[in-house]
Formats: structure tokens, C-alpha cells, sequence
């Protein structure tokens, strides 16, 4: 027994079931459903780590249990905003937005050409209505179609009646609106495929080149081209901050950092020196530059036991805390008798602790330490796999210095030259530089968002708090009636009828 | 630069004031709903109407006169707050939600007039007394400088707006929990003598197509300062962190925030989505506003760390 034996339904077809769809999919209730799916969808990005937010956290989530985040990563919840099914919401919405809207538009383009509508017969069942009598001499009528008119509405009359309208740009605030926010998502679909944005640390004297080997890390858009960056470079002359000394309960919390630094472009050789402050980038053309970050870079230099240089700079010390207790890592491959992997810590104002460990009480420069664990053995820098710089891979390096060993970590003073245990060499604590952590960043469609942000609010206020308006003038006899009709709520409507029916029971 | 200047024991001294504040909100709270079940018993009883009804608006006038008063002094308490700080009293969850209900009252002060909103006033200064007791018991910190990323004079208007929109989102909560609780079954079939007292109390209210209306208004207030709100905070995001939009847990939440209020919105133009099911949404959209001020801020990792807790 077939099915349509049991069920009789008349046969659509498909372009009927394509017409039934598409209706279903343009109704206001599936627009509904819809953002409200979106919100629901949008809750799993703020509870898992974001790999474009917080990648470290993804790394962290598979450290600490490798299959859950295997299943996490399988159903895309450390991609939640670039999933399949979260595209496939809003694409959805989005073409159910533009279904909806079209069709609207249609319509209202003809009501804007056309004249108010028929006054219906039986005013009295309108939501507001009042009947007066006619004051000696008034033509009816005429005063209210000279009112309404005044009063901004179209008007036309029929016969012993007035029929007028008013507020259509109640729904033309309304399209502007949902146009804008396509707007709104095409400017950051092809903004964000043309834009960049990278990350750089750079040490008091050092420059950056605006091209890729200038970058620390990348993270381009889909249609980024590196020919395109901007060819400008950019020193870092100088990096301050201001503590807090005075207020007790504050002290050594940062007011305010200062990055000094010097933009140069081919046809400006000599360069713009200018300021950078977090909220305050550097906008060059083609490419802004922001402050994101900061820290030290203390100058060593490490010799060989002949005296010769094997190694020579300011090296860049993570911060671990407020106070900036930070981590540095040195390697050196090349130039002493074995290769020697350096961990170091760095203590702006050292003081010792009971235990004998040190830590930073206060993050400007006061009582500079420099404290190393020193290794040697094999770095793995041959190998061809490229490692963390920041990182010290210590499982298969024999330590020679600090806890643990026999020789006592290798303590520096700011200027003091120590020696290395086994005759391995020299280390020399030269001198401190700050560095600061730059975003170098550009996207050419955030101006267009922007614009069609503000161009949605706009069509938002107006659409929202301009009421749509009906409202009939009819001469009964020695009388006369006014009624008003709002599409959903409009506050003023009893009175906007009370106040024409009085001036029209005043007009002269 | 002038060197900045905190001070801690003026900070403590508008912890003392915000306290005053919270005495004299308690009051009102208790004459309020006093006047609810004056009111309440007075609609059964028709017997010595005008005596009942000139005690009543006595009633009435001494609840509003103390939220005025309770207001003024909670005002009183914000700016010391800030003149303490150095700078706009919000940049901290316990500044925020001090603030936030000093805006909140001062809505509801404005809107005051409508007799409609008038009744709402036990709702009101009863979630005031809530966020405030939560301030000052869970929130509360010393008074600190601005931290680098927070200062901005976007800091000045994106939190203002967000704490505006905040407010009307409350006022229409309040209005839609008195719709509920007007139309709930358990009020509406009342069988019990405690039931049959609370529905004469929601009776005082307004009819509830008037609360469903009055909330509406409220929350389009709402979701145009939150549109505000989440463009502002894209503009400075893009100043402080080089992208507008990074879809950092506070961001998430906005959005969120946002969706749910444009349901709100379409849910109020759709067939058999109208009433309850409506003010349902408005009540869950006010849900994530309360769950992003408290859990997120407190709790989610993310760039916006700023509860000072």
C-alpha cells in the first residue's frame, strides 16, 4: 500500500515545494528562530578556548585531556565563529533577511506612490474615535485636510471625508536598516579577506621591516597579498613607563606606557618620530601600529675562554607577574666547547625571600638581578625543526648551573662579568633595554562596517520611534467624526486625535 | 601630567553614603509594599473609599518622596566615588553596579510619571537593594588607578550607554515579571487564601496588554543604546587592540545580548508570538544581560578582565 493511499494531498510539485520553502525560510518566524539560534550557537565560543582568540588556550585544552579536545576540535568548538554550522546559521538567516526584505521593498515603493487609503465606513471600530459636533461655519473638510497637511501627513479627500497618512518612513528606516546590516556582513566578509595583521617584538633600537620575515607571527586574510604591505619600517627610539610612587595602596601599578618610534617610508628616508600608546596606534598608510605589549630585554654578552664574543645583544625576557619577574632563553650553538642553552631570570627589583629563591617586588628597574640556569649538551638546532626561541627544551641538555647541581646558579649585578662553571667562559650583564610588543595591523573594509553600523542605528532610532499613522476625518451630518489607526504601538495616537478634533472644532 | 591622587578614605566614606542610600531604598521598598496591599484590600472593600483612597496616595507620595531622597544620596555617593578615583566612577564591577542603579532609579524617577510605571516602584528599588547589597558585599575594592587599556574617553561613553541600556533593560524586566506574574495560572486560578491574596495585589497592576506595551517600549529603548554599545565598543576595540571585532568572551556576550533582543523584537511583529511568549524572550534577553554582567565579567577568560576582583 502506497503512501498516497492514506494521505490525499493535492501534488505541488517542485517548484511548489521550492515556493513552499522559500516562503517558510522568508517568515518572519524563521527570522526569528534564527537569531535566536544564532545567540544559542554563539554561547559554546565564550565557554571553549578560541583558537583565533586564545590559541594558547586550545594548546592548554589538549595538554590537559587530548581525547575530550579531539571531540571538542571534531565538532569545531575551538572554531566556533568560522564552523560549518555556525556559518550555516546566519548564512541561512542572512538569506532569509534578504528573502523578506526584497519583497517588502517592492511593496513599500508602491505605497509611497500611492494615495491614503479608502475611509472605511464605520469609523467608531477604529482604535481611537471621537465624534463632536460641528462648530457654526467650520468646513469640516477643508480645516482638516489644511491641518493634516500642515501636520506633515499625505492627505486626499473623498467626498464628505478626509483619508491621510503619515510616517512612511517608519518602514523606509526599517529597509535601510536590514540593508545596512548586509551591508554590514559583506564589508567584513571582504575586509577580512584583505586584511592582515601581525605581531612583532621589538627591543629600544631595534627596527622592523614591513614585509614577511619582519613578523613574529601572521595571521593574513584569505585574499592577502605580501606584495601589497605598505614598504615602510619602523625603530623602536625609545620605550617609558610611568609607575605609580605615591598612592599607597597603588604603588607599581603602570599609569602609562610610551613607545617612541621612528616610521620611515622610501621617499621619507629620514622618517616621522611619533608616540604610540595603547588607544593610541600609529595609523601609517597602509598599516596601523598598535602597543600591545611590554617587558625587558636585558644586554649580555657571553665570551669564550680566550675573551672572544660567542654571544652579544639584548635578548627578549617574557614577563611572569606584575612585578615583571621574567624569563629569558640563550642559545648558544656556536664558538664555546660545547653548545650552551641559557635559562635566565631577570628580577627588576630583586629581593631574596626566606627560602633563598628571589622574586621582583616593585616592576620599574630599582635593585637589578640577573639569575642563570646554565646546560650544555645538544640544542637541537641542527635538526631543521624550527623551535621556540622562547623556549628551552631541557629533557636531553645536562645542567651545569643552578638548583640541583653543584654549582650554585650564576648571579649578575647590573655591569658585572661572572664566570661560567667548567671553563666554559664569561657572562657579562651590560645593560637594560625595555621592549614592547607591537600589532601591526590593516583592514580596508573596517571603515565600511563602520559606515553601515552607524547607518542601521540610524534606520533603527527612526524606524522604531516614528509611529505609522492613519487617521480619517468624516462630516456626519451637523457632526463630524476623527479616527486613528496605528501599525503596532504608538504612544501619542489618542492624543494626536484629541488635539485635531479640537482644532478642528476651533477653525475659523 | 599632574600626578594622580586616589583617595581611599573619601572611597570609604561613599561606601558609608552608598549604605545610607541602601537604609533609606529598604524603607521605600517596605512603604511601597505596604501601599501595594493597601491598595490591594481597598479594591475588595467598598465600603470608606475616600479615607482609604487619601491613605493610599499618602502612601504613595511617602514611597516616592523616599526613592527621591535614596536616589539623591546614592548620587551623592557615586560622585564621591569618583572624585576619590580621579575619574568616572565605572571601571569596576563595583563601579559599574553602584552606578548602573544610581541610572536605573534615575529611569525610573524620569519615567515616574506614568501611573502605569509609578506601581513598579517595589520591583525597582527591590532589584536596586539586590545590586547594590551585591556591590558592597561581593564587589567592592579600593579605589586604583586606570589601567593603560582603559583609558580612553571611549571608556566615558561606551560604558555609559552600555549601563543606559542596562537600565531600560530592567525596567522592562520588572514590567514583564509583573506581566507574568499577573497571568500565571497559579494567580489567575487562585486557590489558596495566600494565592488569592497575591492575585488582589497584581490586580493594583496594570492590565497586563498595558505591561506588555510598556515593556516593549523600554526594551527598544534598550536594544537601541546596546546597538550603541556594541559599535562603540568595536570602534575602541579597534583603537586598544587593533581589531573591531575578535569575538572576545564580552563581545560574544553583547552579541548574544543583541540576537536575543532583535528575537525580541521580531517575536513582537509575528503571529502567535505576541504576549506571553514575547515577554518570555525579553525576560531571557535580561537573563544573558545579568549573566554578562555577573559570571561573565567574574568568571569567562577574555580581554575585558576589568571586575578589579
Amino acid at each position: 500500500m502506497s503512501s498516497s493511499q492514506l494521505y490525499e494531498s493535492p501534488d505541488i510539485g517542485l517548484t511548489g515545494w521550492a515556493r513552499w520553502i522559500w516562503r517558510q525560510l522568508t517568515s518572519m518566524r524563521t527570522a526569528l528562530l534564527l537569531l535566536l539560534l544564532l545567540a544559542a550557537a554563539s554561547v559554546p565560543g565564550s565557554i571553549y578556548p578560541q583558537r583565533s582568540a586564545d590559541p594558547n588556550g586550545v594548546v592548554q585544552y589538549f595538554r590537559d585531556d587530548e581525547q575530550l579536545a579531539e571531540v571538542l576540535d571534531f565538532f569545531q568548538l575551538f572554531d566556533v565563529y568560522t564552523s560549518v554550522w555556525f556559518s550555516a546559521i546566519y548564512i541561512l538567516l542572512f538569506t532569509s533577511l534578504v528573502g523578506c526584505v526584497l519583497p517588502r521593498t517592492k511593496v513599500h515603493y508602491d505605497a509611497l506612490r500611492a494615495e491614503p487609503v479608502q475611509t472605511p465606513t464605520n469609523l467608531s471600530r477604529m482604535p481611537v474615535y471621537q465624534m463632536e459636533k460641528t462648530s457654526h461655519g467650520v468646513d469640516v473638510v477643508a480645516a482638516g485636510t489644511k491641518i493634516l497637511e500642515k501636520q506633515g501627513y499625505r492627505v486626499i479627500q473623498r467626498g464628505d471625508s478626509v483619508s491621510a497618512e503619515k510616517g512612511y518612513i517608519r518602514e523606509t528606516a526599517n529597509l535601510i536598516y536590514h540593508f545596512s546590516l548586509v551591508g554590514v556582513l559583506i564589508a567584513v566578509g571582504i575586509g577580512g579577506g584583505l586584511s592582515f595583521s601581525g605581531q612583532r617584538v621589538l627591543a629600544e633600537g631595534d627596527t622592523f621591516v614591513n614585509n614577511l620575515a619582519g613578523f613574529d607571527s601572521l595571521s593574513p586574510g584569505t585574499f592577502f597579498d605580501p606584495e601589497r604591505l605598505a614598504p615602510i619600517s619602523v625603530t623602536l627610539d625609545k620605550f617609558e613607563v610611568d609607575y605609580d610612587f605615591i598612592n599607597e595602596t597603588n604603588i607599581g601599578t603602570p599609569l602609562d606606557f610610551r613607545a617612541t618610534v621612528t616610521v620611515r617610508t622610501p621617499t621619507d628616508e629620514q622618517g616621522q618620530t611619533s608616540l604610540v600608546r595603547v588607544n593610541e596606534p600609529l595609523d601609517a598608510t597602509g598599516a596601523s601600529v598598535y602597543l600591545t605589549g611590554h617587558g625587558y630585554a636585558p644586554e649580555i654578552t657571553i665570551r669564550d675562554a680566550n675573551g672572544d664574543i660567542s654571544y652579544s645583544g639584548a635578548t627578549i625576557f617574557l614577563p611572569q607577574d606584575g612585578n615583571l619577574t621574567s624569563i629569558g632563553i640563550i642559545k648558544v650553538p656556536d664558538n664555546l666547547p660545547e653548545q650552551i642553552g641559557v635559562v635566565a631570570f631577570f628580577y627588576p627589583s630583586a629581593v631574596k625571600l626566606t627560602t633563598g629563591a628571589y622574586t621582583s617586588i616593585f616592576p620599574g628597574v630599582i635593585d637589578p638581578l640577573l639569575s642563570m640556569n646554565v646546560y650544555t649538551g645538544d640544542l637541537g638546532l641542527d635538526s631543521g625543526i624550527p623551535l621556540n626561541v622562547y623556549a628551552l627544551d631541557t629533557d636531553r641538555l645536562n645542567q651545569v648551573a643552578g638548583r640541583g647541581t653543584d654549582n650554585p646558579a650564576v648571579e649578575l649585578r647590573l655591569g658585572e662579568t661572572v664566570d661560567l662553571p667548567d671553563g666554559l667562559g664569561t657572562v657579562t650583564f651590560d645593560g637594560i633595554k625595555r621592549f614592547a610588543s607591537l600589532d601591526i595591523a590593516y583592514n580596508p573594509g573596517q571603515v565600511w562596517v563602520l559606515i553601515f553600523a552607524l547607518l542601521s542605528l540610524a534606520g533603527i532610532v527612526v524606524s522604531l520611534t516614528t509611529p505609522r499613522r492613519r487617521i480619517w476625518v468624516k462630516k456626519v451630518g451637523a457632526s463630524f467624526e476623527v479616527a486613528g489607526l496605528s501599525r503596532r504601538d504608538d504612544p501619542r495616537l489618542e492624543e494626536v486625535v484629541r488635539e485635531l478634533t479640537e482644532s478642528i472644532k476651533k477653525d475659523k | 601630567m599632574n600626578p594622580l591622587i586616589l583617595n581611599e578614605e573619601l572611597s570609604q566614606l561613599s561606601l558609608l553614603v552608598v549604605y545610607g542610600a541602601m537604609a533609606v531604598f529598604t524603607l521605600t521598598f517596605l512603604v511601597s509594599g505596604y501601599h501595594l496591599s493597601q491598595a490591594a484590600s481597598s479594591k475588595t472593600k467598598t465600603g470608606s473609599v475616600n479615607t482609604k483612597t487619601s491613605s493610599l496616595a499618602v502612601l504613595e507620595r511617602v514611597s516616592l518622596a523616599l526613592s527621591i531622597l535614596g536616589t539623591l544620596i546614592l548620587a551623592a555617593g557615586v560622585i564621591m566615588r569618583g572624585i576619590a578615583a580621579a575619574r568616572v566612577p565605572w571601571a569596576n564591577l563595583y563601579e559599574y553596579s553602584i552606578t548602573g542603579a544610581l541610572i536605573l532609579m534615575i529611569i525610573y524617577l524620569v519615567s515616574v510619571r506614568s501611573k502605569e510605571v509609578r506601581i513598579m516602584g517595589t520591583f525597582v528599588v527591590g532589584f536596586v537593594l539586590l545590586v547594590l547589597g551585591t556591590a558592597v558585599s561581593v564587589f567592592y575594592v579600593q579605589v586604583a588607578s586606570l589601567m593603560p587599556a582603559l583609558q580612553s574617553y571611549w571608556l566615558v561613553i561606551h560604558v555609559m550607554v552600555a549601563l543606559l541600556a542596562t537600565g531600560f533593560f530592567s525596567l522592562a524586566a520588572a514590567l514583564s515579571l509583573a506581566y507574568l506574574l499577573k497571568t500565571a495560572n497559579w494567580v489567575q486560578n487562585a486557590k489558596t487564601k495566600g494565592q488569592e491574596n497575591f492575585r488582589k495585589i497584581m490586580e493594583v497592576f496594570p492590565s497586563k496588554e498595558t505591561l506588555e506595551r510598556l515593556a516593549y517600549r523600554f526594551n527598544i529603548s534598550g536594544f537601541i543604546l546596546w546597538s550603541f554599545t556594541l559599535i562603540a565598543g568595536a570602534i575602541w576595540a579597534e583603537r586598544a587592540w587593533h581589531r573591531y571585532w575578535g569575538w572576545d568572551t564580552k563581545e560574544v556576550w553583547t552579541f548574544i545580548i543583541w540576537a536575543i533582543y532583535a528575537g525580541y523584537l521580531h517575536a513582537n511583529a509575528t503571529r502567535g508570538w505576541t504576549g506571553k511568549r514575547a515577554v518570555w524572550l525579553g525576560l531571557i534577553g535580561f537573563g544573558a544581560v545579568v549573566f554578562n554582567f555577573t559570571i561573565v565579567n567574574m568568571f569567562f577568560k577574555g580581554l575585558h578582565v576589568y571586575s578589579g576582583l
